[in-house]
């Protein structure tokens, strides 16, 4: 893979990484991890692990973003801000 | 999500968009062994297909389609393909899970019984995945929520 798009890639995978644990939103969260899935996904086809990518982008960015989706449904905000 | 969606775009583009995540999957699981993708991958896929369904068109559709009878049934259906191939490998001579020895049964080689055999894997795999990742949706938007 080309060095600038990998180092671009990287950057972004820790700026979403840093920008999930930060967040206050756990719906942000959700939609910003779908985000990550995906990037990972990008890069593990860039390796030549396609069956890796593959899983990625069916059960991270798929899958367990409708999942997370359903369980924030169940949740409540305690606070009204 | 619980109740259906109004909306005509959101309605006409599930319908139209199910139909081709559905053949994609079937595509996945079919061509497995050869490519990219498999049992896993494919389930997922179909299940995708079906939360898609779920969050557009209502859960309470779904709920009376997929009833407790059909979940566990799915459920255990793969898994049963899964084993029962092995074991008739186990009944036919080879050791459990070696699909070669499939070529005593049907009238080709042991390379192509091997071909054959990873396919009906791959289909029950297939089965069980898309059932579980579906059971598991639909019991976390049915859970009774908690009063506090």
């Amino acid at each position: 893979m080309i060095w600038q798009v990998d180092l671009i890639i990287l950057l972004l995978i820790v700026v979403l990484a840093i920008a999930i644990v930060n967040t206050k939103n756990l719906f942000t969260a959700t939609i910003l991890f779908g985000g990550y899935s995906f990037l990972m996904c990008v890069l593990w086809t860039g390796m030549g692990a396609v069956d890796v990518a593959f899983t990625e982008a069916a059960v991270g960015a798929g899958v367990s973003t409708a999942v997370f989706v359903a369980a924030i449904y169940q949740t409540t905000r305690r606070s009204k801000d | 999500m619980i109740e259906k969606n109004e909306n005509i775009i959101l309605k006409n583009i599930t319908q139209y968009l199910v139909a081709f995540i559905q053949l994609f999957g079937l595509y996945v699981i079919a061509h497995g062994h050869g490519s990219p993708g498999g049992g896993f991958q494919g389930g997922c896929i179909l299940a995708a297909s079906y939360i898609l369904m779920i969050t557009t068109l209502g859960i309470e559709d779904t709920k009376k389609k997929y009833n407790e009878f059909k979940k566990h049934l799915f459920n255990s259906l793969g898994v049963f393909i899964y084993a029962f191939t092995g074991f008739v490998c186990l009944l036919l001579g080879a050791n459990y899970l070696d699909y070669s020895g499939l070529s005593n049964l049907f009238p080709v080689d042991p390379i192509k019984a091997r071909y054959i055999g990873t396919f009906v894997i791959e289909v029950g795999v297939g089965i069980t995945v898309m059932s579980i990742m579906l059971t598991i949706f639909v019991e976390l938007l049915t859970v009774k929520r908690k009063q506090s």
